[in-house]
């Protein structure tokens, strides 16, 4: 065994059998940071901080809450939020935080593609964050399941339903996803465990992956500017605080992420407290009926692009049906995002305004995702039917376009 | 290439333990996922056809969704490809969701048509769409006929001559 000397604190105990000093320095306060940013760098500990608060209202919801088709809607609409005390906050909680997590997930991503930052040694920062996109989106539509109302059941009917559309195995795997012919109490309690475990183990996982992967290459800034990180803190430590172009994770960038938490907090418990109605559906609070389709079925707003791309292709065309051309649109869009640092062949990581042609196709797949998510919610009839087709159909020639625009601006910025 | 050491013997050992292992995990844990036997046998459901009275509905409930079965009066008519033939009656068997937007439409015995409340759309008694929205006529559960037994869920020769029809 290794020699201990006797500690004169119980710091240096610490430090002694865990090397929590240089853990410290390591993990805190020599983590370096670039000093040229701007608020929407804070959405990384902001999402963190929701996550936390969508553990801890899930653990208090789960002492209550029942796995069981003929009891979870009880559980939920009764003993939770009429006799445990508090039971509506942490509900309100959970609901609205389910929400603005992705308000804040597609602030991030979109910031990230705006200035660049998946490129030129980052694109594992950017894989690891679609991933969790994906697993973030796997734990709110299980999680929407679980009150079974109206709403949970026929969203987890139409999506489990998505999967029939693969070819040869389709219709089986459904029922394999069910482990029922339809959507029923083994439907529930396997989701169940996917939302409360699993996935969150997932997610856990993929969010120290995700921050392990900025380590080397290094959070972006707002010019795109590469410099030597050591360099700049070796003139940090020199005491040259005013020359480096970095800042300590902890104290220096966190106090300023907090500052922006602090106002993110006003603005997320007003919506809990004031304006939670949003995250909590009318059509939610009848119970689930497998014998009574609602009259209209929407997903939640943040799928709502997606599900307009699903449901934009409504006719045949060369003999391929429109449900068919459908899944193939809404497959495209589900993993065209991840290959985003090889679509785009330009080498400039510069914000979007700066660079030629990317802004031009930044701020329209901006609008485009817009007009998708407005239509996602209206019922898919006469012209809207016709928006949606369109505004898919715009998003796919987009993303087969940016290898080209981003190659041609690579040319024009090399011919200066 | 052989690695002859003692060292790469115990990897390919290892390695064909950990394979066989693996495998036999994701078999089992894909078999866990299964529907259930009691739900694959409740994914039958089997009706004794011959107590019905005509032009009055019987539903029942297939894999969750509601199966209309219709007996037939003398002076109905039945449609080839549609209705079916069960001892000396014609029957229309049906899933009982319009195909509008998935409600259960409503019999009305005196009218003999099927009327959805949610949008107006009306079907025969054989069920082909007569008004309103509905895109398809409702659509035949696979079935097999036992005697004057009707067993849904199953395809016999009765049901895979109506669909080579249809």
């Amino acid at each position: 065994m290794a020699e201990f000397k006797k500690a004169d604190s119980m710091l240096e105990w610490f430090d002694q059998r865990l090397g929590v000093v240089n853990f410290a320095k390591v993990m805190m306060t020599e983590y370096w940071i670039p000093k040229n940013i701007n608020f929407l760098w804070a959405m990384g500990v902001l999402l963190t901080v929701l996550f936390t608060f969508l553990l801890v209202s899930g653990i208090f919801l789960l002492m209550y809450y029942k796995p069981d088709a003929a009891m979870a809607f009880d559980s939920v609409n009764y003993t939770i939020m009429q006799e445990v005390a508090y039971g509506w906050l942490f509900r309100h909680i959970h609901a609205v935080g389910a929400s603005v997590v992705f308000l804040v997930i597609y602030i991030h991503m979109f910031t990230g593609i705006y200035y660049g930052s998946y490129k030129k040694g980052r694109e594992m920062i950017w894989i690891s964050g679609m991933l969790l996109f994906v697993l973030f989106s796997a734990e709110g539509f299980s999680g929407y399941m679980l009150p079974w109302g109206q709403m949970s059941y026929w969203a987890a009917y139409v999506i489990t339903e998505i999967f029939g559309g693969i070819p040869v195995i389709g219709d089986e795997l459904v029922v394999w996803i069910r482990g029922n012919f339809y959507v029923a109490d083994s439907t529930l309690t396997r989701f169940f465990m996917l939302h409360v475990l699993l996935i969150p183990l997932a997610i856990l996982g993929a969010i120290v992956f995700h921050f392990y992967s900025l380590r080397f290459p290094h959070v972006n800034n707002e010019d795109g500017e590469f410099f030597d990180f050591d360099e700049e803190a070796e003139k940090y430590l020199a005491g040259n605080k005013k020359e480096s172009k970095v800042v300590p994770f902890w104290p220096v960038f966190l106090s300023k992420d907090f500052f922006v938490l602090g106002f993110f907090m006003l603005f997320f418990f007003y919506l809990v407290f004031f304006h939670y109605s949003f995250a909590m559906d009318p059509i939610n609070f009848d119970k689930a009926d497998g014998l009574k389709t609602p009259a209209h079925i929407y997903p939640e707003w943040y799928f709502l692009w997606s599900y307009e791309v699903l449901r934009g292709w409504f006719f045949e065309i060369a003999g391929i049906s429109g449900k068919d051309l459908g899944l193939m649109a809404f497959g495209f869009a589900n993993i065209i995002f991840v290959l985003l640092p090889w679509l785009d062949r330009s080498p400039m990581v510069k914000p979007a305004n700066q660079r030629p042609y990317f802004k031009y196709w930044f701020w329209l797949m901006m609008a485009d995702l817009m007009v998708l998510t407005e239509f996602g919610k209206l019922p898919p009839t006469g012209p809207n039917a016709w928006v949606g087709f369109w505004a898919s159909l715009v998003f796919l020639v987009l993303f087969i376009a940016l290898p080209f625009i981003t190659k041609a601006e690579a040319k024009k910025v090399e011919g200066k | 290439m052989m690695d002859e050491s003692r060292r790469g013997f115990i990897g390919k050992a290892f390695g064909a333990v950990a394979a066989v292992g693996g495998i036999a995990s994701l078999i089992a844990m894909k078999k866990t996922w299964d529907p259930l036997p009691s739900v694959m046998s409740a994914g039958f459901t089997t009706v004794d056809v011959s107590g019905l009275e005509a032009n009055k509905l019987e539903v029942v409930v297939w894999r969750g969704k509601p199966v209309f079965i219709l007996k037939y009066t003398a002076d109905m008519k039945p449609t080839d490809g549609r209705s079916v033939k069960i001892g000396e009656n014609y029957f229309s068997v049906m899933i009982g969701l319009c195909t509008h937007l998935g409600c259960i439409p409503g019999y009305e015995g005196d009218k003999k048509l099927f009327k959805c409340a949610c949008h107006g759309g009306e079907y025969s008694a054989d069920g082909k769409q007569t008004f309103g929205p509905p895109p398809r006529p409702l659509d035949i559960p696979p079935f097999k006929l036992d005697g004057v037994t009707l067993v849904l869920g199953e395809e016999g020769p009765e049901y895979k001559k109506m669909t080579a029809k249809a």
